[in-house]
């Protein structure tokens, strides 16, 4: 049995207490008015540095209006000159004539002076253009800060929750291919899963806010948006609405929550009931129950990977995304279980888990991190190559506003992986692997980051206090809650028909 | 030593085989050859043979094959002194980087071409094999269902062949090698 060791809880409850101190923070911090906003805007233009894109851009369209103007004067003066030119010319062809001349002069002033009104309107124009849209930019510039506490949390939050449900699909494919080599780790799977539950609460109740219009993390919910003549409505999204509304969206996180909850717990009290049975009964229920739950999972993370993530770009779609979604957590996920299964073997907790075992695993981050770089690259390589104006803008604005966590990610879980990993020896050796570990676990946070920030809070990212303090609370109580499990029951399944096999497990 | 002769032990099951080695190498016999019909597992390690280095070259051929595409294609599509950067679909060809995802498909192809070929052809040199290679086997045997140990003769020859007969042998057999 483990003993849950007073320092990890301490550590685990200051992490969280430090989180909820800066998630606090964050929502204390964002602006409440659009006069704040108005502010900010003030002090940033004052200030004029680099960084500051939404400033500089607005300058340039501002900038541009101008020029506008210009062109119109500049077209005004040429028509001018040429009724000029042509006046003189005529002057040479009837030199006598000089009330053609005098009426053509006359002429061709008040074209002259009706072009300059023209340009003049227009520059007035420009101007209230101007005005019209520093409102609207900063109420734009609002919606985004107010966002931005509460997308830290959204991303911390389904990210370890998404781990936890990978630990489970794993462990769901290690009991329906019947691994040899795997028996030995499923309590410790089953203890990263048991944060699903804790977890998928905290991210329900986080859509039911997303739902009740305490933020605007789903631009589809905004009001108004599916009503013509609306001054929101938006024809788009209208048209998905048979899809995108919140009800039907709700339901379909209530059933999918639920499912894998359910598959969780009857999975886990299958497999203590068949420590104490005497035939294996219970080992084949969870056998045929994780074979269905798989069927179940990856038609439900297809879904949920549009509902939670992609349809923060509401405009945008993508076929694999369910596929680069799922990518991206199971690394993680196995990521997570091979840490948790070297913390437990280096205070003596795993005796039976060998080398052979931490390899095995290692393998599966080395390889899940190539599948999760295959599918990163297709859906980016398919989309920057077709270059098809609406659904490039997700690229565009990733590669140009997110340069640093877009190529960072793609960095952090490939390059690093690939180098580090692909070494048989290395892939045996605890301070590799948790090296390799780290950098993957931080690329796929930022994945998700990657993933929900530019719909949500724009130009306006930075991982600053809400972000690090989110990350640090759920991972505070993951901690808290995974070695908690792992307290209740022993380690090692004692009748599991390949226990024997995984004990022996070697490569 | 002027000796040529070795003691050819058969065996006809891999478990006595793995036996006979494990009490070959610690009478301190030399084992100049095992032949089985099949591989078996940790024969190598009971021998002591060191681990192979393939793997190492197919790491070295796999980064070579990456540089190559990267080097043809830069020549081709990029270099404005050689090669032909023209606008091929509006796709930017000022710089390598520019376009480069469009040569990742031919980049991970050449560098898994390069890694696997080379490699097999490094193994068939290191292992002496090409077609019209003259067959080594010295029993015919040993690729159906026998196994052979080869084992050089130094000394008393009637007492090596005698250990031999105590490691389960089904034959023992002194041959002179030429």
């Amino acid at each position: 049995m483990y003993t849950f060791s007073s320092k990890l809880k301490t550590f685990s409850f200051v992490l969280m207490l430090v989180g909820i101190l800066g998630i606090g923070y964050g929502f204390l911090t964002a602006p409440k008015t659009i006069q704040d906003v108005e502010k900010i805007l003030k002090e940033e233009e004052a200030h004029h540095e680099g960084g500051h894109e939404a400033a500089a851009a607005h300058h340039e369209a501002t900038a541009e209006s101008h020029e506008a103007a210009e062109t119109h004067e500049a077209a005004a003066e040429t028509t001018v000159d040429s009724t000029t030119v042509k006046h003189e010319e005529a002057v040479a062809a009837t030199t006598h004539d000089t009330i053609a001349k005098d009426s053509a002069a006359v002429a061709a002033v008040p074209a002259a002076e009706a072009h300059t009104e023209k340009a003049e309107a227009h520059a007035e124009k420009a101007d209230a253009h101007e005005a019209h849209d520093t409102k609207e930019h900063a109420e734009h510039v609002l919606h985004q800060l107010q966002n931005k506490p509460w997308a830290a949390l959204y991303v911390a939050c389904i990210f370890l929750m998404l781990i936890s449900l990978g630990a489970l699909a794993f462990y769901a494919i290690q009991q329906a291919a019947q691994a040899g080599w795997s028996p030995i780790l499923f309590r410790v799977m089953q203890g990263v899963a048991s944060y699903l539950l804790p977890g998928s609460i905290i991210f329900f109740l986080l859509l039911l806010a997303c739902g009740f219009h305490m933020n605007h993390l789903f631009s589809w919910m905004a009001e108004g948006i599916t009503v013509k003549g609306h001054e929101n409505y938006d024809a788009i999204i209208a048209g998905k609405s048979g899809y995108l509304n919140f009800p039907f969206w709700i339901i379909r996180a209530i059933l999918f929550l639920t499912v894998w909850n359910l598959y969780r717990h009857y999975s886990r009290k299958n497999c203590l009931a068949q420590d104490e049975s005497n035939d294996n009964t219970y080992y084949k229920k969870n056998f045929k129950m994780s074979a269905a739950f798989l069927v179940f999972f990856i038609v439900s993370e297809s879904i949920m990977s549009w509902d939670w993530i992609m349809s923060v770009d509401a405009h945008w779609f993508s076929t694999l995304f369910g596929w680069y979604v799922f990518a991206s957590f199971i690394v993680s996920a196995v990521t997570v279980i091979q840490m948790v299964t070297l913390y437990l073997k280096s205070k003596g907790y795993l005796e039976n888990v060998n080398t052979s075992h931490i390899h095995d695993l290692s393998k599966f981050m080395f390889g899940f991190s190539v599948f999760w770089t295959y599918l990163w690259f297709s859906q980016f390589m398919l989309i920057w190559y077709a270059n098809i104006p609406e659904e490039v803008t997700y690229f565009v604005t990733r590669i140009n506003v997110y340069t640093v966590t877009f190529w960072g990610a793609f960095v952090m879980n490939f390059i690093f992986p690939i180098l580090l990993l692909i070494n048989t020896d290395f892939k045996r050796i605890t301070w590799i692997i948790v090296m390799a570990g780290s950098i993957i676990l931080i690329g796929h946070y930022v994945d998700f980051f990657n993933m929900i920030m530019p719909g949500t809070v724009g130009d306006r990212w930075f991982i600053g206090i809400p972000e690090i303090s989110s990350l640090l609370f759920f991972i505070g109580l993951f901690i808290f809650v995974v070695f908690t499990t792992l307290t209740k029951v022993p380690l090692v399944p004692k009748r599991n028909p390949f226990i024997e096999e995984s004990k022996h497990f070697h490569y | 030593m002027s000796s040529t002769k070795v003691i050819h032990a058969l065996y006809n099951d891999d478990d006595i085989l793995m036996d006979a080695v494990h009490k070959t190498r610690a009478a301190h016999h030399h084992i100049e050859e095992v032949f089985t019909p099949f591989p078996v597992h940790g024969l190598d390690k009971a021998m002591g043979l060191p681990p192979t280095r393939l793997a190492i070259c197919a790491f070295i051929y796999g980064c070579y094959g990456l540089c190559f595409a990267t080097w043809m294609m830069w020549n081709i599509m990029i270099n404005p002194d050689g090669g032909w950067p023209q606008d091929i679909g509006g796709k930017p060809s000022f710089s390598y980087l520019q376009n480069m995802p469009a040569f990742i498909p031919v980049m991970f192809e050449m560098t898994v071409f390069h890694a696997a070929h080379l490699m097999v052809i490094t193994f068939y040199m290191r292992s002496r094999l090409w077609p019209f290679k003259k067959a080594e086997n010295p029993d015919v045997r040993t690729t159906d269902d026998h196994f052979l140990m080869e084992v050089s003769v130094n000394g008393n020859e009637d007492e090596l062949v005698k250990f031999f007969q105590g490691t389960g042998a089904v034959e023992v057999k002194v041959i002179d090698k030429h």
